[in-house]
């Protein structure tokens, strides 16, 4: 399993189109792939599990993956996050 | 006549015929169905024909809005392919045994609850997205019916609130105006009203009935004033508001792409003020011509602790390739005692305009300064970057901090981190006693940039949040103008640029003066740029 946290730079916290942008690139991927926060934890794959859990600025997040392409999409993911959060 | 206030979406002035918004009530009443598995592909296949609905919309939308807009149908296909709400209309068939439309209606309001259950305003109001798209299945349930849009056409609509896709489907040039009841001034409803240049105001608390249909009306997207059946004075002064505004509007589109340059020649860089890397699409909508004050403050006002080093470097990239090379002016650490972070320790003050606040903090904590310094140096090859310290009153600020900066550059080359050695480093003009001394500030740095609001008000001794001042208190106090002018010509002699960062460089009954004075850049606030750049291009310097 492949594990990383990021802290959410944008105003808006994780908003609709940044949540959509994250959920099309986690689709790519077989792994399967949560996001955690201190004290919810969501499927990346399920945009209404990502909004639902209204990430705002500043809180870090933790993302899960594991699945046979973890290691591609870890590294996507996390640029995924740094250009869009 | 009739009058009700809303929420301005886009200034913009509307007048003509009002059209109700009519929507098809679709019976989402419950009842029994025999064949619960035959009534799940049923709604499967609605589903799958609502998904490629919004692809033609997203394509629509592609090239009408651009793709940040169009980003809204994109997400709407996700949530009708999202697992969750799938499962939960499906179980409610099987469970109850009920029609899809009674199913859909019910994981619509299940998701919609949810979402405007939610702290922020922001995903409260994306409810209205669950039942945009679960309207969408029910139309393709009841065999496609839908709203009939074309029926619209030369007037201002009035509804309860505007879905996106229908917002979309509205043909811009056939809609004048629209208003609505609820909504919010966050929905991407009002977010396409804006793109699409339709004059708007939402959340008006009114809900207007048929009997409005075909009335007069007039909206001011102004002042978010909407007069259904407005009398004869009323009409005749909108109307010339909206042939002022129009002119205006006009006038301002002209200016996108020109030179900012005065009759006679003389060219001055107009650039913009942001205070987040997010405002970048507004300076360049607005056609700055680079950012002259980049306020890095939100990097530490808005977290929950101190920001690291690798997310400043993201910003400060994120600001430098959006400006795609042109010219970024970022202001290192400004905050004190009267702006704080819960974090960041600051002793309550007497006086936290006199106190410690920017560079003093920065010099008093360079470990602080440092984080931050690394980090522009690395985002610097990214861009043209200029770093600028505030607050300075002393040539010995100026040499510790070019200490500090030096101390950094050392050590990146140390580890092999490429930066730009020839960034330039220069400083904001915003104390009385750094105005006095420019002549000598000037041989220390690369640019001066006077930052008019504090020199304003440590020069009058006049707190500007202070209302009850305003009678003392005169913006083009010939104290404060002698300084800027004084600055611009010591700058010069020592061969160094003189910008203007602060709001008196909006001020347009000033530009003149400034121009004269030998300014070489202006920065404000983004949608202030091409009203200034209508003032320059009307100058001639060569005339008295």
């Amino acid at each position: 399993m492949k594990e990383f946290t990021y802290t959410i730079n944008d105003p808006a916290g994780i908003h609709a189109r940044p949540a959509g942008i994250l959920v099309k690139e986690a689709k790519k991927f077989e792994s399967s792939i949560s996001i955690l926060t201190a004290n919810q934890k969501g499927d990346l794959k399920r945009i209404f599990a990502v909004m639902g859990l209204g990430v705002k600025q500043g809180q870090t997040i933790t993302i899960q993956i594991s699945g046979p392409d973890e290691d591609h999409a870890a590294d996507t993911i996390e640029s995924c996050l740094k250009s869009n959060l | 006549m009739l009058t009700v206030k809303g929420k301005c979406v886009f200034a913009g002035i509307a007048i003509g015929p009002m059209a109700l918004f009519h929507r098809s009530t679709i019976s989402t009443a419950a009842h029994t169905i025999e064949n619960v598995e035959a009534e799940a592909v049923r709604f499967h296949s609605a589903r799958k024909k609502a998904i490629s609905q919004l692809q033609d919309l997203y394509d629509k939308a592609l090239t009408r809005v651009g793709k940040e807009q169009a980003a809204v149908f994109e997400i709407h296909q996700m949530m009708l392919d999202d697992p969750d709400y799938i499962e939960a209309v499906e179980d409610t068939i099987r469970a109850n045994s009920i029609n899809a439309e009674a199913a859909v209606d019910q994981a619509s309001k299940k998701f919609a609850d949810m979402l405007s259950t939610m702290e922020d305003t922001y995903m409260q109001a994306r409810a209205i997205d669950v039942k945009d798209i679960s309207r969408r299945i029910l139309e393709v349930l009841s065999g496609g019916i839908g709203v009939d849009f074309t029926k619209y056409n030369h007037v201002i609509i009035a509804a309860d609130d505007l879905a996106p896709s229908e917002t979309l489907q509205l043909d811009p040039d056939k809609i004048l105006g629209f208003v609505t009841s609820e909504g919010s001034t966050n929905s991407h409803t009002a977010i396409l009203a804006r793109t699409l240049g339709i004059a708007a105001v939402v959340n008006t608390g009114t809900a207007l009935h048929t009997d409005v249909d075909g009335k007069t009306a007039i909206v001011d997207g102004y002042t978010g004033l909407v007069y259904i059946d407005p009398d004869e004075a009323t009409l005749t002064k909108m109307q010339q508001k909206q042939a002022e505004s129009l002119a205006y509007k006009k006038q301002l589109e002209d200016m996108r792409g020109k030179e900012s340059m005065t009759q006679d020649g003389y060219k001055v860089e107009l650039f913009a003020n942001v205070g987040n890397p997010n405002n970048i699409p507004q300076v360049i909508m607005n056609d700055g011509e680079g950012i002259g004050l980049f306020r890095s403050e939100f990097l530490y006002l808005e977290h929950n602790d101190y920001p690291t080093e690798e997310e400043q470097f993201e910003a400060y990239k994120k600001a430098l390739e959006g400006m795609k090379g042109k010219k970024v002016v970022i202001r290192t650490l400004d905050i004190g005692a009267d702006k704080k972070a819960d974090y960041f320790p600051l002793a309550q003050e007497e006086n936290p305009a006199l106190g410690l606040r920017a560079i003093r903090i920065c010099l008093t904590r360079p470990e602080l300064f440092k984080t931050q310094l690394r980090a522009l140096c690395r985002a610097s090859v990214f861009g043209k970057l200029s770093v600028m310290f505030p607050m300075i009153i002393s040539s010995d600020e100026i040499d510790r901090s070019k200490d500090i900066l030096q101390e950094v550059r050392n050590q990146l080359d140390k580890e092999g981190i490429a930066y730009d050695p020839n960034m330039e480093v220069g400083i904001m003009i915003e104390t009385p006693a750094a105005a006095i001394i420019s002549d000598e500030l000037a041989k220390e740095v690369d640019f001066f940039s006077i930052g008019t609001n504090d020199l304003t008000q440590y020069t009058l001794a006049i707190d500007r949040q202070h209302t009850g001042l305003d009678k003392f208190f005169n913006p083009h106090h010939p104290a404060v103008l002698r300084l800027i002018k004084q600055t611009i010509e010591n700058g010069h002699k020592a061969g160094i640029w003189v910008g203007i960062c602060g709001e008196l460089g909006a001020d347009l009954e000033l530009t003149e003066y400034f121009l004269r004075a030998g300014i070489d850049e202006l920065s404000v606030s983004p949608p202030a740029i091409l009203p200034l750049r209508k003032k320059i291009r009307s100058l001639n310097l060569s005339q008295k």
